[in-house]
């Protein structure tokens, strides 16, 4: 297969229509925006500050007064505009961004995410990360299937969670999950894969239903 | 009369033990030259309030390195490890808060409102501690507002009255918390005399600035 990361964010961003307002994470989530079809234009918000976020400039061309959420040198697309983080989390919180999409360290078959801690082991804080789940009108969690083998998509979030009950989809390598209120719908399979290898890769029971159709 | 200041009076405005707002976000829209000669001035025992630590070697996070805080609110210490070090050895009491509920306790602390209610942290340990009230049928928390005694910011013009305008993602938390502390200090490179500045085109009202520090 190629690189499973690409598969995954090129499968993400047929999720996002022309015009979305959208908040991509740092990593995976980031790649998603050089998989859009054409005539699909999406505006980025990037949540310390502005909407437009546009690419690293070319080095030597970095502005140091503008960067992305990640702190690294980023651009503003014409049309964009700057603003506080007051501004910024009324965005996020208001319902006012169509989509985000991040990773996770888990999620659950009823939506929860944990994404923010590992506890004794690595605590970067939660960012705007619970804000942006809570407020987003889908939240699409785009992730490898597994962390090297152990089962990340569960019955039930044994990390703390960054949310409940906010995952719209999840989106691996191995397929496209929805949660729904009888559980986890696999609504697409990578064909790469036997539903018996993907059921056993996840903790949780998925339903599968009779329409399932091949991951592309 | 004009509110400008030199760095060092600006520093001696910073005394052991006061709480201190800080703008920037990784960093961006930080002011870096005051921070340099707080790490100098060896002013101890501060709670800090900024989104997040920045780097060790840049940033606010020059003066975690230096030891100079007892507590930090932020939203985000993952790209600083030593304020990760101080939180495990109980060195300084680190409280992660969401991005959007840090900037809108900041904002209430300068708007005079007595607290607020988000869905941002129900069901997680953010929660933990604090009420809980449902408004037609959703969770929220009720959250609290802050204030600091002195808020040291970045803008990139200012005209002698304290007027000040951001450029880029730099404004981030520098207009809310020119509000909510007692004493702002604003570090500018481009000052110009009262009148010079389109008032259509001010983001943060000279009225809410004490002092301005000139930098090269």
């Amino acid at each position: 297969m190629e690189n499973k990361k690409e598969f995954i964010a090129a499968r993400v961003a047929r999720e996002l229509k022309d015009g979305d307002i959208v908040n991509l994470g740092i990593g995976l989530p980031t790649m998603v925006s050089n998989y859009l079809e054409p005539g699909v234009n999406i505006i980025l918000q990037s949540e310390n500050g502005y909407v437009g976020l546009g690419e690293r400039p070319e080095e030597g061309r970095e502005d140091k007064d503008i960067v992305n959420a990640g702190g690294t040198p980023a651009s503003i697309n014409a049309g964009g505009a700057f603003f506080d983080s007051s501004m910024s989390f009324a965005i996020i919180r208001g319902g006012h961004v169509d989509a985000t999409v991040l990773g996770a360290l888990q999620v659950d078959e009823k939506g929860n995410l944990a994404n923010w801690i590992i506890p004794g082991k690595k605590v970067p804080g939660m960012g705007g990360a619970m804000d942006l789940v809570v407020g987003a009108k889908k939240v699409i969690v785009a992730m490898e299937h597994t962390n090297r083998g152990k089962q990340k998509i569960m019955k039930s979030c044994t990390l703390p969670l960054t949310a409940k009950g906010v995952v719209d989809m999840i989106i691996t390598e191995m397929g496209v999950m929805e949660v729904t209120p009888e559980g986890l719908l696999l609504s697409e399979y990578n064909p790469e894969y036997s539903l018996e290898e993907i059921q056993n890769a996840t903790e949780c029971k998925l339903i599968v239903g009779d329409d399932v159709r091949a991951m592309s | 009369m004009s509110k400008q200041i030199s760095i060092d009076e600006a520093v001696k405005q910073i005394k052991d033990g006061m709480t201190v707002m800080v703008g920037g976000f990784m960093g961006c829209g930080s002011p870096h030259q005051i921070i340099d000669k707080l790490v100098e001035s060896k002013v101890k025992a501060l709670t800090l309030i900024c989104n997040d630590t920045a780097f060790m070697d840049y940033g606010i996070g020059k003066m975690v390195v230096a030891k100079q805080f007892k507590r930090i609110y932020a939203s985000h210490i993952g790209l600083n490890p030593e304020t990760g070090n101080q939180m495990n050895t109980k060195e300084c009491d680190v409280i992660l808060v969401p991005q959007g509920t840090l900037i809108e306790q900041i904002r209430c602390g300068g708007a005079g409102i007595g607290g607020f209610l988000t869905p941002t942290g129900v069901g997680t340990i953010v929660a933990e501690g604090k009420e809980t009230i449902t408004v037609e049928g959703k969770e929220y928390l009720l959250e609290y507002p802050l204030k600091a005694d002195v808020a040291i910011i970045e803008a990139s013009k200012a005209d002698e009255a304290g007027n000040l305008q951001y450029h880029g993602s730099t404004r981030n938390f520098c207009e809310q918390m020119a509000t909510a502390a007692d004493v702002v200090i604003a570090e500018v490179r481009n000052i110009v005399k009262i009148g010079e500045m389109d008032p259509d085109f001010i983001h943060t009202p000279g009225i809410f600035v004490d002092y301005l520090v000139n930098i090269d």
